[in-house]
């Protein structure tokens, strides 16, 4: 029978060790977009992870290593460091690691007590409470969520435009996801019409104002998320007041085009990203506009069609489930410019067809001569955006 | 022939059709083809001999802005796509 000691030498003999600077260098070259950066994986307690990490590590805990570790790293080939307090665990886990097939798995020396004794950054995560780890358990196993991509949730702050179809269902899925900040903006009050698609509303709230009637709802869905409720329609006077109050992503589910070109030129100004979608009967689109990055909404459509050929929903009707598709890809592009993972809809508008279940996408590119986001901007403060759809609907904008 | 999508608000210029062809080998010919064919929709898209500036024309999937415009040659196999902006969200 060998001792802890002999146990300890002879796994040592097994696998492969970094020293901490190497492994820090690794690190830093990962941060410059090298694809073929190390996992960092953290095998030490919840307690010890929470004192402090390194960024950007995936936590496991060392009991839990086997059965999660496939879930989380399904590729066997990529390469490990796996990191403990001073390297003996990690020096199990990394044999353990390489048992279950994964073949380029190396310990860290030295662990994370000498990281931190040489000087090298950590950081320390916000906690989650023990009523949040539970809530938020399905996005904590996510890798790309995990406990920081939560915290960056609970720290957001969202801007949706209308508590309508679209709003809907992104303002709940937002706020289940546990988006701490929900600004709504929405001057109507809740009509029976509304109840076939506008699931944030009820029956019992017919009459009451959308935006206090969505603010029920959610903060009963989650008691983390703060609504801020703006009962108002978003105009040219209260734009810089409402989208000026600090938010990270807005998510446009306006009803009218006025509204359209006025959120838009906010955001290019106040270099807000824009998760945009629109409905139609069995048809929707989505996309995001990211100032500075990609098209804005004048890039993709520079005047407005004639309102002849842009009959609203309460003219021409909508399929009640259609908001409910198109909302949710917005709250799902929100979630992923919050988070900062994966790819955005920017530089793409998704064409959903319900009628026929097909989405089909097209390109939109910057355009250098747009009038608010373009090399020469002649557009440079707000205008009278109702007036401006007029003109464009009779064809005289150019 | 080449399959041209029509956007809701203007099927009632196709006599209801999500879909119709027309032809021509360059994007300004399917268009003329398909006014001809579609008097009323050539009347909602065209505009002084060129296309309406509400409505986005795609071929392939790009705007043909960002290609040769109206001169864009037409492959086989490519679909067109007439898109104008749709405000509904709200509502």
């Amino acid at each position: 029978m060998p001792t802890y000691r002999e146990l300890l030498a002879q796994t040592k003999a097994e696998i492969d060790e970094v020293g901490t600077p190497d492994a820090r260098e690794r690190l830093l070259a990962g941060e410059h977009g090298n694809p073929d950066a190390p996992l960092f994986l953290d095998i030490r307690e919840l307690d010890e992870w929470q004192e402090g990490h390194i960024a950007g590590a995936l936590h496991i805990p060392r009991g839990n290593l086997e059965s999660r570790v496939e879930g989380l790293v399904p590729d066997r080939d990529r390469e490990i460091f796996v990191y403990c307090a001073v390297g003996s665990r990690s020096a199990f886990g990394a044999k353990a690691l390489a048992d279950l097939g994964y073949t380029d798995v190396v310990s860290m020396a030295g662990g994370f007590t000498e990281w931190k004794r040489n000087g090298y950054e950590f950081t320390t995560p916000k906690t989650l409470t023990p009523a949040q780890r539970s809530r938020y358990s399905r996005h904590l196993l996510i890798p790309e969520v995990g406990a920081e991509g939560q915290q960056k949730l609970l720290s957001a702050r969202v801007l949706l435009i209308g508590a309508g179809g679209l709003g809907s269902p992104a303002s709940l899925y937002l706020a289940a996801a546990g988006v701490g900040t929900l600004g709504i903006v929405d001057a109507d009050v809740v009509d029976d019409s509304n109840l076939q698609r506008q699931i944030v509303h009820s029956t019992e709230r017919l009459g009451e104002a959308k935006v206090l009637s969505a603010k029920r709802t959610i903060e009963a869905l989650n008691p983390d998320v703060t609504v801020i409720p703006y009962e108002e329609r978003l105009t040219s006077d209260n734009v810089e007041r409402i989208v000026g109050a600090g938010w990270d992503v807005i998510v446009d589910g306006a009803d009218n085009f006025p509204t359209r070109y006025l959120v838009n030129d906010a955001s290019v100004w106040h270099d807000i990203p824009v998760v945009h979608g629109s409905i139609y009967r069995f048809e929707g689109q989505v996309t995001v506009f990211a100032p500075g990055v990609g098209p804005c909404y004048r890039c993709l459509f520079p005047s407005p069609p004639p309102p002849e050929m842009a009959p609203s929903c309460a003219e021409g009707g909508v399929l009640g489930v259609l908001p409910g598709i198109v909302g949710s890809l917005q709250a799902s592009e929100a979630l992923k410019l919050i988070l900062g993972v994966g790819e955005s809809l920017s530089g793409r508008l998704l064409l959903f067809d319900a009628l026929h279940t097909t989405f089909d996408e097209v390109s939109v590119k910057r355009d250098p001569a747009c009038p608010v986001c373009g090399e020469h901007p002649t557009i440079t403060e707000y205008i009278d955006y109702v007036e401006f759809c007029n003109l464009a609907g009779r064809g005289v904008a150019s | 022939m080449t399959a041209v999508r029509i956007p809701p608000t203007l099927r009632g210029e196709v006599g209801g059709e999500r879909q119709v062809e027309a032809e021509g080998a360059t994007v300004r010919e399917l268009l003329d083809d398909l006014a001809a064919k579609y008097p009323a929709l050539g009347a909602q898209v065209l505009e002084n001999g060129g296309v309406a500036p509400f409505v986005n024309v795609y071929l392939g999937g790009e705007d043909v802005r960002t290609l040769d415009g109206l001169e864009t040659a037409v492959a086989p196999g490519q679909t067109l796509i007439l898109l104008p902006a749709m405000a509904g969200g709200s509502c």
